[in-house]
């Protein structure tokens, strides 16, 4: 099997399996990101409060707080006391991402990712090549910078900035000017820097990479034996580094499970993978045998 | 020099560089989101903060922008700041002339907060400070022109508490009474409800920021008359009894009769 061009990532896949097959976790995925979307917008749309608040804290039926750990971290280390529901809500949220692994918000929840896949796959279509690079650690040292902005003005700084959940709260509260953001992020990704946003810059992400260093479910390149080097799995990967290490790795000793912190469990190389290759796992089944 | 020692020579100088590029555009990133973040504190007058809030510093510490309290306002008073308003980015706040707090006795907006950015020790109303009403244009005021519009002491939710009307002499008329309208701090809680309906075309109301309508005394100073009720006696050097000096068989009566004839 040749290497394929990168707009052709996934047809032979759909040629072995049929196009459901071959999309299989990108639909759920969408399906994740859009119905959490939904659940928030059912109260302002039709008045029945399921989800009431946004992805920074919310509350479900009435009961359940869900409130994120990275903006909580930044008003604890601003100075704040914060109280027992955020605490209990971040809690939640920080045992669920350390199972099923912490880049999941970025790829089934987190509604800038349609975005920025968006524009991968419009660029891989139109053949977009080069464009600013930025090392794919920025986005530590971002997270470093906002945490070091939270400590120096006291103040939860990065969400006077944070895209995330501008796009987020522009959506469910109505703001024209979340529009502006999500094309800018677009274009952003389109023409000026590949994978610029969520693989380089984004600090949301590095948080919960960070977050999903330990998380149990990984996907598992379980059999690399039958790997033809297509390339494909490489080209539609929001984050390509970490995949050659499970994929290649067999001669020096590595395991198949993709144990990179940046994975995002997105499911993407299992679904365009016409060996398949791929498959969700866990950290545990990572024998070189 | 060997082919490999120079080789990683290259690479740990290109590894160098990379970090130093990365750190110093992230820091140019940081300093300006700094600077940014302290323009945020300079919230523009008209903005009120929902209850419990006590200083903006703090709270824009302890805000995470959920919008929970704007879902629970069940006046739907308050919203949340977007980019093209001055109030910091997504942040709860209020316009009192557009539409004020409507002070809920059970106060869900405090209950929703999951911070306590909104103080949960806030349990009665009353006690939110919000901001204070001034009168801000004694020009313009019909009471101060004599006439009884009294609009905003009739709207106010702690009426004859919070507004209350204190009579003067109308000098311009030389025979009617102005009913002056006084607001009283201990009792405002800056719901912004006499601003907004407040007759005018630009209310002579407003509800101001605390820090912008209290003034604040010294805090070495002292009010003489204060200080000598609390210590039962002048601390000073004691009142001493006036004397007048008048003529023989004759004294002042100080309740009203005046001068009068010494009766011993």
């Amino acid at each position: 099997m040749s290497v394929s061009l990168p707009r052709d990532a996934g047809k032979s896949a759909i040629k072995e399996k049929g196009w459901w097959l071959a999309h299989k976790w990108l639909i759920a995925r969408r399906f994740s990101q859009l119905s959490i979307l939904f659940l928030f917008l059912v109260g302002p749309w039709f008045g029945y409060w399921i989800v009431k608040g946004s992805l920074a804290s919310s509350l479900t039926l009435s009961v359940l707080p869900l409130t994120d750990p990275y903006i909580l971290l930044q008003s604890f280390i601003a100075g704040h006391d914060i109280l027992s529901t955020a605490i209990i809500g971040a809690l939640i949220v920080t045992v669920f991402y350390l199972f099923v692994g912490g880049r999941v918000f970025c790829s089934w929840v987190c509604p800038i990712n349609i975005v920025t896949d968006a524009a991968d796959w419009l660029r891989r279509r139109l053949n977009i090549k080069g464009g600013a690079r930025f090392s794919s650690q920025t986005r530590y040292w971002i997270l470093l910078m906002t945490l070091l902005l939270a400590i120096i003005t006291t103040s939860i700084s990065w969400e006077l900035l944070n895209p995330v959940s501008l796009v987020h709260r522009g959506i469910i509260f109505g703001s024209a000017f979340a529009l502006i953001v999500v094309i800018s992020i677009f274009v952003f990704d389109l023409l000026i820097s590949r994978k610029g946003w969520c693989g380089h810059l984004c600090p949301v992400g590095a948080f919960y990479s960070l977050l999903g260093r330990y998380s149990f479910i990984r996907v598992s390149a379980s059999k690399r034996d039958n790997c033809d080097d297509c390339m494909d799995c490489f080209m539609v990967c929001p984050e390509e580094q970490v995949i050659k290490p499970a994929l290649k790795g067999k001669s020096k000793g590595l395991g198949p499970v993709i144990m990179d912190i940046n994975c995002t469990n997105c499911g993407r190389c299992i679904d365009v993978c016409a060996k398949n290759v791929f498959t969700f796992s866990s950290r545990f089944n990572n024998s070189t045998l | 020099m060997s082919e490999e020692t120079k080789h990683t020579k290259i690479s740990r100088r290109r590894f160098m560089q990379d970090t130093a590029r990365t750190v110093f555009g992230v820091s140019l990133l940081g300093l300006g989101l700094g600077f940014y973040t302290q323009r945020s504190y300079s919230l523009p007058a008209m903005a009120l903060r929902p209850p419990g809030v006590k200083n903006e510093k703090d709270f824009l510490a302890s805000c995470v922008r959920c919008g929970l309290c704007v879902r629970d306002c069940p006046y739907d008073i308050l919203k949340l700041s977007t980019f093209t308003e001055d109030v910091a980015l997504g942040t709860p706040y209020f316009t009192a002339r557009e539409i004020p707090c409507e002070m809920c006795e059970d106060i869900p907006c405090v209950k929703a907060c999951p911070t306590g950015a909104l103080d949960k020790e806030l349990t009665n109303i009353d006690d939110a400070r919000m901001g204070l009403a001034v009168i801000v244009d004694q020009e313009t005021c019909l009471n101060y022109q004599g006439l009884r519009c009294d609009v905003c002491f009739d709207v106010c939710p702690l009426i004859n508490k919070a507004i209350t009307l204190e009579t003067r002499h109308n000098q311009r008329s030389g025979k009617h009474t102005l009913f002056i309208p006084v607001v009283h701090s201990d009792s405002c809680t800056g719901c912004g409800k006499c601003e907004r309906s407040c007759v005018l075309e630009e209310a002579a109301i407003k509800i101001l920021p605390l820090n912008l309508a209290k003034g604040e005394l010294g805090q070495h100073y002292r009010l003489g008359w204060e200080e000598k009720e609390k210590a039962g006696k002048s601390l000073v050097t004691p009142d001493q009894e006036h004397k007048y000096n008048l003529p023989k068989g004759l004294k002042y009566e100080h309740d009203g009769q005046g001068l009068m004839k010494d009766s011993n």
